[in-house]
């Protein structure tokens, strides 16, 4: 059977979710042929600039964008600017993303969901941003969103899974995709989330600030597909001390 | 007496004599000079802590006391505490400082990538009200005045805007009779047909004042506090509101009040003590991100220049070693903040520290006023003001944003909506 990744209605074979930021605009191109991804990210404020500089230029057609509302400090500044994105022509996705603190770029959950349940009632497919948190994400699902994007670690901290815990139970209780964002600072722990469950990753700055960054696109695709072809096949037994005790701890039953 | 400061005293033989004496006064009779840590009427005053926060850890910083085996532990560490910063600022650090710049390089990567934005200053009026002894546009120095008229206001914009420059930053001599609040909004009005992203270097104002340019279309505000030592200080803003250390202290705190996105911080360095005026510049940042988490928070680290009728103005004991070594540290104690390189340094200077830890750059920089068409496009114009100090890399737009590009780097002109 194929597996397929759907996202608002669409669908999609790889489950590499780019993002453009932090580095070259003319390498846009080729981390998306390396990486083999169909859906980036773009910040809209990066796309309100004269028209040599325009990112959205240098994104290959037959992409999916995925504009993000990054600049907004709460919802109302969110719905602005996804209003703003569809206007331009970036279609209906949108990733809501609203920071209130500068240091770390945690996402606002609260707002997250008000910004999601009044994008969502206007017809957006809403990917939004958050910490991950079990209410939170029902709330979310609740409101409309089309997946849930929960960070592993800080944004651009390259330090990987660090809520892992908190993203396997959303994987467990969510009825959505969970899409890994942030903090992903290796292939190698791209790939783990996927063997958790989750249904994509999304990395920037770990490409970004990688020494060749088609390559290192590469190198994600190649773990992410890993990933999911490992939680697809089923993990093998762990088991935690060594092997099965010889008198069973149920042989009184009669 | 104000001997240490002597360096600054210029008399213009065009000051009439009551002015040349008030001026002498001024200079040497501290007891003729008003209570510089009094506010004066109409200046807002607003509760705060950090003042009183960033002054002790000042003077209790001895940095003398720092060895290297501090500095090796601020360096090992994953996050930068305040006694690790006070660490990589002090003398002990110095040998460190290419450990310092390649950790400072992959912070500024991780936190911002290649990119590095470029904007431009543009002067719109030198007159100014203030006596501070060091800077050219001070009220006793005999330069030529100038305030642009709306429509001069206008075609300068669209002298730079033509370059392909999308952020710019107004400023003025700090003067409200001259430049009242009226006048700069209206002046970012136009600014706003021009431009994607406005930020002003005014003279302090109140709350209510800062929302009212926030509503014309300004979003970013800076506000350099020059030296945070209050006795050195009031020995070089003799006269006017300026001279309100307190009052000034509080800007970047008021603009954030008054809706603005973000603020600008700086010490002039070379000034007084820089060390100490690194140390308190970078905690002002710090506890004005802790009380307003979501403001964006910048540092600019300006050295000393020379100014119109003054050659011996220098940035003294900062060298370019010095500077770099307070960059990296800045950098390693506020990783998300931007730094700012200003043209009063030197091309090869600014191509560097941009590899390492500034994330922002200006451009084809003119701090006259109303002569953007004479440097730019070579056309002579006899109504022109005088600058406020001498810069260093004279770089057009294009050429700064090919020199970027070369080195590696990926210029961005505008990330920004005004929502």
């Amino acid at each position: 059977m194929e597996d397929k990744f759907i996202l608002g209605g669409k669908e999609f074979k790889s489950r590499f979710i780019l993002g453009s930021g932090k580095y070259n605009l003319n390498l846009i191109k080729a981390a998306v042929e390396q990486g083999g991804a169909e859906i980036i990210t773009l910040a809209l404020r990066r796309a309100n600039t004269k028209e040599s500089e325009n990112i959205l230029d240098f994104i290959p057609e037959g992409v999916t964008l995925l504009p993000n509302t990054s600049g907004a400090r709460n919802a109302e500044e969110a719905v602005r600017i996804a209003r703003l994105s569809r206007a331009m022509g970036c279609g209906d996705f949108v990733k809501v993303e609203i920071m209130r603190d500068t240091k770390y770029l945690f996402p606002d959950n609260y707002e997250t969901v008000k910004a999601t349940e009044i994008l969502a009632k206007e017809g957006f497919v809403v990917l939004p941003y958050m910490n991950p948190d079990l209410n939170v994400a029902r709330d979310l699902q609740n409101a409309g969103a089309a997946a849930v994007m929960p960070l592993a670690a800080p944004i651009g901290s390259n330090k990987g899974l660090a809520t892992k815990e908190m993203i396997r139970v959303l994987i467990d209780e969510i009825d959505l995709p969970i899409i890994v964002d942030a903090g992903i600072g290796k292939p190698s722990q791209a790939c783990e989330a996927m063997e958790m469950g989750a249904a994509a990753i999304m990395a920037n700055t770990a490409i970004a600030t990688a020494g060749d960054v088609p390559e290192m696109a590469s190198a994600f695709r190649l773990a992410i597909e890993a990933g999911r072809k490992a939680y697809l096949t089923g993990m093998g037994r762990v088991l935690a001390r060594g092997g099965s005790a010889s008198d069973p701890l149920t042989g009184f039953l009669r | 007496m104000n001997e240490e400061n002597q360096v600054y005293f210029v008399d213009s033989d065009k000051l009439p004599p009551e002015a040349l004496e008030r001026k002498h006064r001024l200079e040497q009779d501290p007891s003729f000079r008003t209570d510089h840590m009094q506010y004066m009427e109409g200046m807002e005053i607003i509760e705060s802590d950090i003042k009183d926060k960033v002054l002790k850890a000042m003077e209790e910083y001895d940095y003398d006391a720092y060895t290297s085996a501090d500095v090796e532990r601020a360096l090992s560490k994953e996050s930068c505490s305040i006694e690790d910063f006070k660490a990589l600022l002090s003398p002990a650090a110095a040998p460190y400082l290419e450990q310092m710049a390649r950790k400072a390089e992959e912070l500024t990567k991780n936190h911002f990538g290649n990119t590095v934005y470029i904007f431009t200053p543009l002067y719109i009026a030198n007159y100014c009200q203030n006596y501070c002894i060091y800077c050219g546009f001070n009220c006793y120095n005999n330069i030529r005045r100038k305030k642009l008229t709306f429509e001069e206001i206008e075609h300068e914009m669209q002298v730079i805007a033509k370059t392909g420059m999308e952020e710019i930053l107004m400023l003025t001599g700090e003067s409200r009779k001259y430049s009242d609040i009226q006048y700069i909004g209206e002046a970012v009005k136009i600014a706003k047909k021009y431009f994607k992203n406005i930020g002003i270097e005014i003279y302090p104002v109140n709350v209510d004042e800062y929302r009212y340019l926030h509503e014309c279309g300004v979003d970013y505000v800076t506000v350099f506090q020059e030296t945070y030592n209050t006795v050195k200080y009031e020995t070089l803003h003799l006269m006017g509101h300026k001279r309100v250390w307190p009052y000034r202290f509080d800007s970047q705190e008021r603009a954030l009040m008054g809706g603005m996105r973000g603020a600008g911080f700086s010490a002039l360095l070379g000034l007084d003590d820089f060390r100490k005026d690194a140390l308190a510049t970078a905690l002002h940042v710090y506890y004005i991100n802790r009380k307003y988490p979501h403001a964006e928070l910048s540092l600019s680290c300006p050295r000393l220049r020379p100014i119109v009728n003054n050659d011996k103005i220098n940035p003294r004991d900062v060298g370019e070693k010095e500077l770099c070594q307070v960059l990296c540290a800045y950098r390693l104690f506020l990783p998300f903040a931007g730094i700012t390189v200003s043209s009063r340094e030197s091309a090869a200077f600014r191509n560097g520290i941009t590899k390492i830890c500034a994330t922002k750059v200006s451009a084809g920089v003119s701090t006259g006023i109303g002569d953007h068409e004479e440097k730019y496009e070579g056309k002579e114009d006899a109504d022109v003001g005088d600058e406020q100090f001498e810069i260093n890399d004279s770089r057009s737009f294009k050429k700064m944003y090919d020199d970027m590009e070369n080195g590696g780097l990926q210029p961005v002109l505008n990330d920004y909506i005004y929502v």
